[in-house]
């Protein structure tokens, strides 16, 4: 989106912007009572994430063949990806979470693979949407974890078999660890997510620029442009991972 | 003669493939080519994995530190003691990642010599 319709408008006006790509365009305009909740190029971006989930999942498993189509092995690799993390990571009681976790994943998988697409808009590059996230599973797992254990779920914060005399600092330590898990989930994909896009950006800006010597920066961008497709993947990957293992953490009590 | 020609390649074949295959395996895992690009790219994931950490930590500390303090009007008391329990924080975070990564790791290991890889 960033890139300018042609070499020469670059080169003279330098209007080569990284980070107009991440602009939000409202597309429909809303206002209810002072708020504005605009249907904007995120949302349209989330949409579509969710439509291509959808339809990928009901037409590819429509024909539940034995010999799985191509496209029915992928909707297979999926399920079978996350019913795995959650087997590993959480345990057989993990099984009624599987709907949350795996909507998670695709929403996540989806939001960073389709961002790859020149021009489209990327919902994860930005912290209000992760930090979202993050907030809700933080919020859902300590419901959970008061729910399975009640005040018996506030011994997560002080370490098992430590002199009781620590305590006075070991909690506050372990409270402010809890209390960061949100963050450091909401900053860890959306740092990845804009930094890797910016760079991509910026490295077109050069082969637009260098004109013919621009091959170079072209070659690099190829690499790079390999290397977000794997950050993208592990990205979410990472995400859901970590929401499982707060997950386990809040069900058993390590 | 030309059958016999076709056998004599085949069994020179067989033998080459047997040598590679010989060779891949003293390598053991993780050393072919596909898994140390592997290991080379997740070790940058790893490395911001553990920054995003500390600085997570550190952040949430002095953001309670600022609000206590302006809470209770004990400028800055409440941000010295809670920059340095974020510290802790984010130092305890580290250990956790880390001794995770670890197990990771060995679980990895120890699967990649039983069974190979899954199907």
């Amino acid at each position: 989106m960033a890139e300018p319709a042609n070499g020469e408008d670059a080169v003279a006006g330098m209007d080569l912007d990284p980070l107009h790509q991440f602009e939000i365009i409202p597309l429909v305009p809303l206002q209810v009572g002072g708020v504005d909740i605009s249907f904007t190029n995120s949302a349209l971006w989330m949409v579509i994430a969710s439509l291509v989930v959808t339809l990928l999942l009901t037409i590819g498993m429509s024909g539940r063949a034995l010999v799985p189509t191509r496209v029915q092995s992928v909707a297979e690799l999926l399920y079978e990806v996350t019913a795995n993390m959650i087997r590993e990571n959480v345990g057989s009681d993990g099984r009624k979470y599987f709907p949350f976790i795996f909507t998670l994943f695709m929403f996540l998988l989806f939001g960073n693979v389709l961002g790859l697409i020149p021009g489209s808009f990327t919902y994860t590059s930005h912290l209000v949407v992760t930090f979202a996230l993050a907030a809700v599973i933080f919020v859902a797992v300590t419901v959970i974890g008061f729910i399975k254990h009640g005040f018996g779920y506030l011994r997560l914060f002080f370490p098992h078999g430590a002199p009781l005399w620590t305590a006075v600092i070991l909690v506050p330590i372990e409270l402010v660890s809890y209390l960061s898990r949100p963050v450091s989930l909401s900053v860890r994909l959306f740092a990845n997510m804009l930094v890797g896009h910016t760079l991509l950006k910026v490295m077109g800006g050069f082969v637009v620029m260098l004109g013919i010597a621009g091959v170079l920066p072209l070659a690099l961008l190829v690499g790079i442009t390999a290397l977000e497709l794997l950050v993208a993947i592990l990205q979410a990957y990472v995400f859901t991972i970590l929401s499982c293992i707060y997950l386990a953490d809040a069900l058993h009590l390590h | 003669m030309g059958e016999s020609k076709d056998t004599s390649n085949l069994k020179r074949l067989e033998k080459r493939l047997k040598a590679a295959r010989q060779r891949r395996d003293d390598r053991g895992p993780g050393q072919d080519g596909r898994s140390s690009s592997g290991a080379s790219t997740s070790g940058m994931a790893v490395g911001l994995r553990i920054a995003v950490e500390i600085l997570a930590g550190l952040a949430v500390g002095v953001g309670i530190g600022l609000l206590l303090d302006h809470w209770l009007g004990t400028q800055p008391w409440m941000l010295i003691l809670f920059f340095i329990l974020g510290a802790g924080a984010s130092m305890v975070n580290v250990m956790r990642t880390a001794r995770e990564l670890e197990r990771r790791a060995e679980e990895e290991r120890k699967r990649g010599s039983n069974t190979g890889p899954e199907q």
